[in-house]
């Protein structure tokens, strides 16, 4: 199965996923991620894939259909939290050259200019 | 000795998470470390995937097939479908070629299979169906003093 939650600091989601993101998940994911986003109406967007058990190639169908909805309103995508695994699906897919990548959620935020919160 | 396990179910993506998970606890007699038996059940979701998107359009009345053998620290995995089978092999094979966009399709689930195993093979026809084959090493890898 797949958790989601999602938190939003100023302008940025934030969507934190645990247990697996395979092709049968993808499409629970897409549609709470867009759901969020149009929602809060964010401009930029963090995944914090900590959680993560598990990720396929359909994980990275969603990541990057959502860079493409985020990027095309002048927003930009930060991912962190990545296991070796998904580290070398996203170097294999190349996403580490559209992508900002930080370990904590902590500098994903600062990296799109929100200071976290202080509970985080 | 070898050690041949086989499954067959029907094509349903709930079923993805089953298969991966039942071919890597086969291997783990072989006591893989934990980011061999990652790169596995990768490769096997990229396949089953495949089986059940591409080969059957996602018609949960197909029937996907795997066969895993393990001999001598390796394990050998057969995923096979009889779907529609794949027009351009080498064209599929190209890293973010994908025949289904709408479906936020990445195209990388054979580069994904080519770097994870150590091995890949496919066979396809159009009308009997695709086979995928892959060998990983999983026990007695030989570790070169520098």
């Amino acid at each position: 199965m797949v958790t989601m939650t999602a938190e939003v600091t100023g302008k940025v989601l934030c969507i934190r996923l645990g247990g697996e993101l395979d092709h049968y998940y993808a499409e629970q994911v897409k549609e709470f991620v867009v759901s969020e986003m149009e929602t809060h109406q964010t401009q930029h967007l963090i995944w914090n894939l900590a959680g993560l058990n598990f990720m396929d190639s359909s994980g990275l169908g969603v990541i990057l259909g959502r860079y493409r909805q985020v990027n095309e309103m002048g927003g930009n995508v930060t991912v962190c939290g990545l296991s070796t695994q998904v580290k070398r699906l996203f170097q294999l897919s190349g996403l580490f050259k559209i992508m900002y990548v930080e370990s904590t959620e902590q500098d994903a935020l600062r990296r799109l200019g929100e200071e976290p919160c202080k509970t985080l | 000795m070898q050690n041949v396990m086989n499954l067959s179910f029907n094509a349903l993506g709930e079923n993805e998470g089953f298969a991966r998970v039942a071919v890597a606890a086969f291997a783990a007699k072989l006591n893989p470390t934990m980011d061999d038996l990652a790169e596995l059940k990768t490769a096997v979701s990229e396949a089953v995937t495949n089986a059940i998107i591409h080969g059957y359009d996602s018609n949960p009345g197909g029937i996907v097939y795997i066969t895993a053998t393990i001999d001598d620290g390796e394990i050998d995995v057969i995923v096979r479908d009889e779907g529609r089978g794949i027009h351009n092999i080498e064209e599929a094979k190209e890293p973010l070629f994908t025949t289904k966009p709408e479906m936020e399709r990445a195209g990388m689930g054979f580069t994904i299979m080519e770097h994870f195993t150590d091995m890949l093979n496919v066979e396809s026809s159009t009308s009997t169906g695709t086979i995928v084959r892959f060998k990983k090493r999983l026990a007695g890898k030989r570790v070169r003093c520098v």
